[in-house]
């Protein structure tokens, strides 16, 4: 494996470099050498998978990277059943993303720059998952912060997407900076930060009494990274990039490093029941929260980033309960719906040439087809309606949270009814029902080309039987899934208890969640398609909640009167008072001395001769002076 | 008996060189300077000569000669530019030749 | 007995001579207080058994360029030179004590060293030892001094120069 495994994260590098600088010349051909690299590595990950079916897993260096005395960083992997998993999706979906883009990008004259971070970013995703140390995680974390921030901002030309790329990157960075003690801590406790170090010598950690501190710390940074309350402001935002950057970014890979993050340090995590519980809440709280916000927004793609945010507190319960393999599970099932939902909300968009106000859309079924079939196959997978994908991922987590706490459950299993319904408001308002487009729109409705429904197609396909690699025993499954990571989380499994749930309980439970999935339709039908319940009138009804759902509990509006604006205004008092009045008059006070110097200088330029001479004699008295003192 | 003492001529020329750069320094008129100058030459030749005694050493002597001769050409020379800058100035008062400080 | 009195009449003469030099207002009256120095020299000269120098001092400085002085001083019609004006006057708060302090240094050299030796009895200072020297070893340095008159020739002539003006005949 050692042979080909660097080619994997390589290879977008180097077309992120060729794209980089040839980008211009080569305009939209850049493209299929973007697909290329993402083509080769995905059939180089396919291999790898099959040799780590087989049981063999990796974890070499290919240099040092930085060796400074005690610190020590490799470049090096560390492919493992959880890495696999990561890297398949990544080099998979993205290359189906990639593809897509081809067709979303045509004719934008920064096709060019466009594929080049693209491929960049799954360069710093793939270090991200594969990296077998600290430092090496850190770089493809902030890598795709970066690559997020340039992605966003991409048509920089508006004003409104260069601020959303800016409030990713800043919001990150308070992640990551309590990502980054946390690092600090393991490696100044343990002076090591490769994995396979670290996972051997966690009970110095526990001794030493950090393990809740430094956990915490890291978990800080995936709050900020998987858009957890309360740093999940810059994913709505991020919504002004292009749609395939919202479906590869935004959904499928870097918003989910978080939860890999967890996984992956399952043997830390699971060492402080405190911060797990922590995790717990924070999930539980984020996917209702976002999930009440998307019930109300009318722009087709903010409601697929609440979803998303929702989302990914379900993998936190997950990982936070102790199902890391349940949290993985949905990871990989939510990568091809979420996807799939934001590249058909892009298809969507190309049909009603870039509208995304969904109550100006209506009756498109019949019109674009394809994109309306594969978009529901997502909507019902998310939904957990089996047997999608989504019901078999999201069943588990609910579980395996019942056992750790029914609370949780229970706000786990409302939340799936508020996705249900928020999902299937949206698919009834899009495709069917009148007809609410503008005249001028509607003339130039078309389905997408195919390089753009394509794509839309596979991950239909995935969406639908993506759940069946990880069937529960209770269904007739094998449960095949979690065995296929069960050695990743060998460590984590003796720390952890879960309750017993007797098998009758299970299937009550999984009988209640599908429940509530249909009636989340069903009452979305009556609303949306029957109308035999207003909408409006409801929205009138509770009109101070409906205000403050719509504007999203003025989250936004709180940071910035008490975080951002504080700061501001002391950064510009610092600049006016520290920087021009203290710092630039010390600079300016070392020149005023010089200038005074000169002014006594300048007398010694007489222009009269005689002093001159006067002056001579001095040097002379001088050189007679130390000859005279030498002979004494 | 002894004869003089070879140093109370180098205190005869170190006096008079002292007082060829007073006057040097001190005096506005510039040919009056220029003989401050000719006692310092002179000063130094003393000096001279009284080391080839000492020494018994014609190179004294000759070096005497050398420094006469050319200080007879640079009083020439010298003066003949004060000539020109008179005509130039119509004055010879050193204070007023103040071309160094422009 | 004698010379150490001559010695110190010469000496005395040439200081005087000197101070003057440098105090007289009337440029003449420096010249000829130079005059006295340089006689004075002459003297210091021949004690020193330096007959050769002693002649030629008095021919080529008292005879020449004292009358070139005295010439140009003429020919520009100097007059008293007037008190300095402004902070020049101070000149003297500052050219004393320098030429005092280098008397000082250069005394105690004197000093030092030299108090035990005297003035021998030596025949180097005859006009047949310089002769031969200066037409034997030091042939090179003489001729090249006439290059150097002649060059000081021209450029005093050219710098005193009128404009002179072309007449086409």
């Amino acid at each position: 494996m050692e042979h080909f495994i660097w080619l994997i994260p390589l290879l977008p590098l180097g077309g992120a470099v060729i794209n980089g600088i040839f980008g211009r010349l080569l305009k939209e051909k850049s493209g299929w050498i973007a697909n290329l690299t993402m083509f080769v590595s995905f059939i180089l990950s396919l291999r790898a998978f099959g040799l780590v079916r087989q049981g063999v897993t990796f974890d070499g260096n290919l240099f040092e990277w930085i060796v400074a005395g005690k610190f020590h960083a490799p470049f090096g992997v560390r492919v493992d059943q959880l890495s696999i998993i990561m890297m398949l999706i990544v080099t998979g979906v993205g290359f189906l993303i990639h593809l897509y883009s081809i067709g979303y990008m045509h004719g934008d004259p920064g096709a060019g720059r466009f594929f080049a971070y693209l491929n960049l970013f799954i360069f710093a995703m793939l270090m991200l998952v594969m990296g077998n140390n600290l430092l090496l995680l850190y770089l493809g974390w902030e890598g795709v912060g970066l690559c997020s921030y340039l992605l966003i901002g991409f048509w920089h030309e508006k004003e409104s997407a260069s601020k959303a790329g800016l409030k990713a990157f800043i919001t990150n960075r308070v992640g990551d900076f309590g990502f980054a003690i946390g690092i600090f801590i393991i490696f100044s406790h343990l002076g090591t930060i490769a994995y396979s170090q670290i996972f051997a010598q966690t009970d110095v950690l526990v001794k030493a009494g950090v393990v809740t501190a430094a956990s915490l710390l890291l978990f800080v940074g995936a709050v900020g990274k998987s858009a957890q309350f309360p740093l999940y402001v810059w994913l709505p935002d991020a919504m002004e990039g292009p749609t395939p950057v919202s479906a590869l970014i935004h959904a499928a890979t870097m918003v989910t490093a978080g939860v890999y993050m967890v996984a992956r340090f399952n043997p830390l995590f699971s060492l402080s029941p405190t911060t797990m519980a922590v995790i717990v809440s924070v999930g539980t709280f984020t996917a209702i929260f976002a999930a009440t916000m998307a019930l109300v927004n009318k722009d087709i793609k903010r409601v697929l980033a609440y979803s998303t945010i929702s989302q990914l507190g379900y993998m936190f319960i997950g990982v936070g309960v102790g199902a890391y393999a349940a949290g993985i599970f949905h990871l990989m099932t939510h990568a091809f719906f979420k996807a799939l939902l934001f590249l058909g909300a892009g298809s969507v968009m190309h049909a009603m040439s870039n509208e995304t106000n969904i109550e100006k859309m209506g009756g498109l079924y019949s019109k674009i087809k394809i994109t309306a079939i594969t978009f529901m196959a997502a909507w019902l997978a998310i939904s957990g309606i089996p047997p999608f994908s989504g019901f078999f991922s999201k069943d588990e987590i609910l579980a395996k949270a019942f056992a750790y706490h029914p609370i949780v459950w229970v706000f786990g299993t409302l939340g799936a009814l508020l996705t249900s319904f928020y999902m299937s408001r949206l698919v009834f308002v899009t495709f069917f029902g009148k007809s609410r487009v503008e005249p001028k729109v509607e003339k130039h409705i078309h389905e997408s080309p195919y390089v753009m429904t394509i794509p839309l197609m596979v991950l239909a396909v995935l969406a639908v039987i993506g759940g069946f690699v990880g069937v529960p025993e209770l269904l007739g499954g094998n449960n095949g899934f979690e065995h296929f990571l069960a050695p990743v989380f060998e460590g984590a499994e003796a720390n952890l208890h879960f309750a017993h749930v007797s098998l009758g309980l299970e299937y009550g439970l999984m009988g209640i969640s599908v429940l509530m999935a249909l009636g989340g339709i069903w009452l979305a039908y009556l609303m949306y398609i029957r109308e035999t319940i207003s909408a409006d009138a409801l929205a009138n009804r509770f009109h101070r909640t409906y205000t403050l759902l719509y504007n999203k509990y003025y989250v936004d509006e709180i940071y910035f009167a008490f975080i951002i604006n504080p700061i501001l205004a002391f950064s510009r008092w610092l600049w006016n008072f520290v920087d021009s009045t203290v710092i630039d008059g010390i600079a300016n006070l070392l020149g005023k001395i010089f200038i005074l110097f000169s002014y006594i200088y300048r007398r010694v330029q007489t222009g009269y001769v005689q002093s001159y001479a006067a002056f001579l004699v001095v040097g002379v008295l001088a050189i007679l002076a130390y000859y005279l003192l030498q002979a004494f | 008996m002894h004869g003089i003492p070879i140093s109370y001529f180098l205190i005869l020329s170190a006096i008079l060189f002292s007082l060829g750069v007073i006057g040097v320094i001190i005096r506005r008129n510039v040919i009056i300077v220029f003989m401050s100058i000719e006692l310092m030459l002179n000063a130094v030749n003393l000096t001279f000569v009284a080391f080839s005694n000492h020494l018994n050493n014609i190179e004294g002597q000759i070096f005497v000669f050398l420094v006469m001769v050319v200080a007879a050409a640079e009083v020439a020379v010298g003066l003949g530019l004060i000539v020109a800058m008179f005509r130039l100035r119509e004055t010879v008062h050193l204070d007023d030749i103040r071309l160094l400080k422009w | 007995m004698l010379q150490n009195i001559l010695f110190f009449v010469f000496a005395i003469l040439a200081v005087a001579g000197a101070v003057m030099v440098i105090s007289f207002r009337n440029p003449v009256y420096c010249a000829l207080s130079l005059v006295l120095t340089l006689f004075s020299l002459a003297g210091e000269y021949v004690l020193l058994l330096a007959h050769f120098i002693a002649i030629v001092h008095i021919a080529v400085y008292a005879g020449a360029i004292v009358v070139l002085f005295l010439f140009v001083i003429m020919l520009l019609n100097i007059r008293r030179e007037e008190r300095a004006p402004g902070s020049i006057k101070y000149m003297v708060y500052l050219g004393v004590p320098l030429g005092l302090v280098l008397l000082y240094e250069l005394v105690s050299i004197g000093f030092r060293e030299f108090t035990d030796v005297y003035v021998k009895a030596t025949d180097i200072g005859t006009v047949e030892k310089i002769g031969q020297a200066l037409f034997s070893k030091y042939v090179l340095p003489f001729e090249i001094t006439s290059i150097l008159l002649l060059v000081a020739m021209l450029g005093a002539i050219y710098l005193s120069k009128q404009k002179l003006e072309i007449v086409s005949k």
